[in-house]
C-alpha cells in the first residue's frame, strides 16, 4: 500500500502544478513511513516542503494556500498528533464553504497514519476516525487496498472540499495488491463488497478489512456465508450498500478499531435501526476497540478486534 | 516608537503621503467611524448580534489597509471591519455577519478579504498560507494579517511567525495592541517590553509604531509592503493604540480600567490629529466635514436597510454550503429538516 500511495503522490505532482505536498520531514527523508520518499528530488523543494514540527501551522498554511487556489497535500505524521492541528481543522478548514458562501473554498487534502498494529510508542496507534466525521464540513476516507490508497487519494486531491485521508499503518507493508499505472481514481460514497455472502452482514474500513475477511473465512468453516462490506469513505456514507445489504441478510456486526462510546460504528447501528429494522433477525453488533488509551505494544492485543472477536460476534448474531 | 503625526496635527518628520492621497484616507477614516457608531447603535437597538467597536483604533485600520493594492490579501478579526471594508468588503456584507447571516462572509469575486477570524490568533497562519502561494504562483501579491496584543499569545500565533520567517513569504503581521484583550491588560499577556521585540525571534524586523498615528502606520505598513513584494519576507508592526469604546457591547470597561486613562487616550483621537493637520493646511472646513458625514451615513443606512430586507437563508441553503455537493449525509438531513418543519 505504501508504494501505491507514493505512486499516487507523483502522479498528481506530476499532473498539476498547483498541488503540493508540505509535512515534517516529508522531503529529505521522504516522511516517517517514506510515503513521499523520492518525490522532493523528483519536484523540488518548494513542492515538497519539509516544515518545522508545527501541526496547526501545517494545517493553517495548507488552508490559506488552498484558499488561494492550490491544491496541498499535507501530511501529519499520527494521527496522535494530529490533535493540535484539530483547532484549524473544525474552526476553519471545514467552515470556510459555509463561512464565505461558497466564496472560499479549501480543497486540501491532509494525509494521517493511523491505527495500532506495530507496537509504536504512546500516540502512536490512535483510531479517532469518529472525531474527523463528527465535524461537519469534512469528508473522512480511509482505504484498505492499495488500489483504493492510491484512487481514493486521487480523487480526494482532485475533490473540491477538504479530506482527511486515514492511512492503515498496519496495512503499509502488509497489505500488497495490484495498483494500475497511473492509478484509477475511485470514487468516493461507494461501499465495496469485498466478499458476497447472505448470512449475515461484516462492516468495517481501513486496517479492521484485512482481519473481517478473516473472520469471514473462519466463518465459512463453520458453514456461515458473511457479506464483508469495506465502506472505504465515512464522509460521504453509502448508505444504499449498507442498507440493502442488512436488509438481505438481517444480521449486522460493525467492526472499528476506535473507541467504543460515539464510534462510527454507533452511527452505523443507529442508521441501520432506523431504516432497517424490520428485516433485523438479531441485535447489531459492534466489535471495537475499548474506551480505554490505546495499550502500548506488550498489551495492545486486549484493545484492537481480533479475526477471532469478530468471528465469534457472527456467530453469536447467528445463534441470536 | 515610530511617529510621524502628533497630537496637535504637527509633524514630526516628512508626511509619507500627498495631501489629496490624505484627504481620502481621512474621509475613509470618517467613514470607518460613521459605521462604528452605527454598530453600536444598531446592536442597543436590538437590530445586530453582539458588535465590536474600533473606535479609537480608525488610523490603524486605514493606515494598514492604504499601501495594499486591491488584489491583495487581508486576514483580519471581528474588530477590523474599517480595515475590511477599506479593502473592498462591502458594509452590507459587514452588517450581514452582524445580523447574524452567513451571505457577510461572500466578499465579492474580486476582493480578496476573509471573513472575519472569531477565534482569536488562528488566523495569522492563514495569510502566511494564501501569501505562501502567491510566491508560490510568482505573482507580487502580498497578505496583511490584523490582530490584538491578545492573540500574540495563542500558539497559532507563534506557528505563523515561524512559519513566515522559515519560507520568507510576504506577510505583513499588524498587532493592534490596543492595552487590552477584553479585560486582561497587556503586560498579563507577555513579560517582553514591546510585543515588536517578538520578531526577533521569528528572524523578521519588528517595527512599534504609533497606532494612533495615520502616517506612521501608513508609512510602516507601506515600508513592509514594499519589502515584501520584493522578496524579503514578512514583517511585524505593534501598532499601540487604545479600543475607546468596550470590548464588545457585551462589556463593561469600568470593571478594568479607570475612566482617566479612556480620558487620556480620547485626547490622543486618531481622526482629531489628521484633522488639525489637514486645517492648518487649509484642507478643511467644518462643512466639508459635514458633507463626509452625510455621505457616511447614507451609505451605511443603505447598507443596513439592504441587509434587514435579505429573506433569511432558508432550510435547503443551510445544508447547501457545507460541501460543493451535500453528502448522502446532507441530503437525508435535509430531508428530514424539511419534513420536521
Ligand atoms: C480562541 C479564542 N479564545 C477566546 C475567545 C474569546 N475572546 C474574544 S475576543 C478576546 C480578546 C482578544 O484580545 P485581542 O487579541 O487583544 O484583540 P482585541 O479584542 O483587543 O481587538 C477573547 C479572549 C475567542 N474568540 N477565541
Amino acid at each position: 500500500m505504501a508504494q501505491a500511495l507514493t505512486a499516487a503522490l507523483g502522479h498528481a505532482l506530476r499532473s498539476d502544478r498547483d498541488v503540493l505536498i508540505l509535512g515534517e520531514d516529508v522531503g529529505t527523508t521522504g516522511g516517517v513511513f517514506r510515503i513521499t520518499d523520492g518525490l522532493q528530488t523528483e519536484f523540488g523543494p518548494d513542492r515538497v516542503i519539509d516544515t518545522p514540527v508545527a501541526e496547526s501551522g501545517i494545517a493553517g498554511a495548507a488552508f490559506g494556500m488552498a484558499v488561494a487556489g492550490l491544491r496541498p497535500v499535507a501530511e501529519i505524521q499520527f494521527l496522535g498528533f494530529a490533535y493540535p492541528a484539530y483547532d484549524q481543522i473544525v474552526s476553519h478548514i471545514s467552515r470556510i464553504r459555509t463561512r464565505s458562501q461558497h466564496r472560499f473554498t479549501a480543497p486540501l487534502v491532509i494525509r494521517i497514519p493511523y491505527g495500532a498494529g506495530i507496537g509504536a510508542a504512546e500516540h502512536h496507534s490512535e483510531s479517532t476516525e469518529a472525531i474527523f466525521a463528527h465535524t461537519p464540513g469534512v469528508k473522512v476516507v480511509v482505504p484498505s487496498t492499495p488500489a483504493d490508497a492510491a484512487g481514493l487519494l486521487l480523487t480526494a486531491i482532485a475533490d473540491p472540499d477538504p479530506v482527511i485521508f486515514l492511512e492503515p499503518i498496519r496495512s503499509y507493508r502488509r497489505v500488497r495488491g495490484e495498483v494500475a499505472d497511473p492509478p484509477r481514481p475511485v470514487a468516493f460514497g461507494e461501499a465495496a463488497v469485498r466478499r458476497s455472502g447472505t448470512d449475515l452482514t461484516l462492516v468495517a474500513y481501513g486496517a479492521m478489512v484485512p482481519d473481517t475477511m478473516d473472520a469471514a473465512d473462519d466463518l465459512a468453516v463453520a458453514g456461515i456465508e458473511a457479506e464483508v462490506l469495506d465502506l472505504r469513505t465515512l464522509v460521504p456514507l453509502d448508505y444504499d450498500t449498507l442498507l440493502d445489504s442488512a436488509n438481505r441478510t438481517g444480521r449486522v456486526v460493525l467492526v472499528q478499531e476506535g473507541h467504543r462510546t460515539c464510534g462510527f460504528a454507533a452511527e452505523l447501528a443507529a442508521t441501520i435501526q432506523e431504516e432497517a429494522l424490520y428485516s433485523l433477525l438479531a441485535p447489531v453488533t459492534r466489535v471495537t476497540g475499548w474506551d480505554t488509551v490505546v495499550p502500548l505494544r506488550r498489551a495492545e492485543h486486549h484493545y484492537v478486534p481480533s479475526p477471532e472477536r469478530i468471528a465469534a460476534a457472527g456467530r453469536a448474531v447467528m445463534e441470536a | 516608537m515610530h511617529q510621524v503625526l502628533q497630537t496637535d496635527g504637527t509633524l514630526r518628520a516628512a508626511a509619507p503621503l500627498d495631501v489629496s492621497t490624505t484627504r481620502q484616507l481621512y474621509a475613509a477614516m470618517v467613514a470607518a467611524r460613521t459605521y462604528d457608531h452605527k454598530g453600536t447603535t444598531l446592536q442597543k437597538q436590538g437590530r445586530l448580534a453582539t458588535y465590536a467597536s474600533f473606535l479609537g483604533q480608525e488610523a490603524c485600520q486605514i493606515g494598514a489597509t492604504g499601501p495594499l493594492r486591491p488584489d491583495d490579501w487581508l486576514v483580519a478579526t471581528y474588530r477590523d471591519a474599517g480595515a475590511m471594508w477599506a479593502q473592498g468588503y462591502p458594509w452590507v456584507n459587514l452588517f450581514l455577519g452582524r445580523t447574524g447571516d452567513e451571505r457577510g462572509g461572500a466578499a465579492p469575486p474580486d476582493v480578496n478579504v476573509l471573513p472575519p477570524s472569531i477565534t482569536v490568533g488562528a488566523h495569522m497562519i492563514h495569510a502566511v498560507g494564501l501569501a505562501w502561494a502567491e510566491q508560490y504562483r510568482g505573482t507580487d501579491r502580498v497578505a496583511l494579517t490584523m490582530f490584538g496584543d491578545g492573540a500574540t499569545s495563542e500558539g497559532d500565533f507563534h506557528e505563523a511567525m515561524n512559519f513566515a520567517g522559515v519560507f520568507g513569504v510576504p506577510v505583513i503581521f499588524l498587532c493592534q495592541n490596543n492595552h487590552y484583550a477584553i479585560s486582561t491588560p497587556r503586560h498579563r499577556q507577555t513579560a517582553a517590553e514591546t510585543l515588536a521585540a517578538k520578531a526577533d525571534g521569528y528572524g523578521m524586523p519588528g517595527r512599534q509604531v504609533d497606532g494612533n498615528d495615520l502616517f506612521a502606520v501608513y508609512d510602516a505598513v507601506a515600508a513592509a509592503v514594499a519589502d515584501a513584494r520584493a522578496g524579503g519576507g514578512p514583517t511585524f508592526i505593534e501598532a499601540v493604540t487604545y479600543r475607546l469604546s468596550p470590548h464588545t457591547t457585551a462589556d463593561d470597561p469600568g470593571r478594568y480600567r479607570p475612566a482617566a486613562e479612556e480620558e487620556e487616550w480620547r485626547a490622543r483621537d486618531p481622526l482629531d490629529r489628521v484633522r488639525r493637520y489637514l486645517e492648518a493646511n487649509g484642507e478643511w472646513s467644518p462643512a466639508w466635514q459635514d458633507e463626509l458625514e452625510q455621505a457616511a451615513a447614507a451609505d451605511v443606512d443603505a447598507a443596513i436597510t439592504a441587509a434587514e430586507q435579505l429573506e433569511p437563508l432558508g432550510a435547503a441553503a443551510v445544508f447547501d454550503a457545507v460541501f460543493a455537493e451535500p453528502t448522502p449525509q446532507l441530503l437525508r438531513q435535509r430531508n428530514r429538516a424539511a419534513t420536521d418543519e
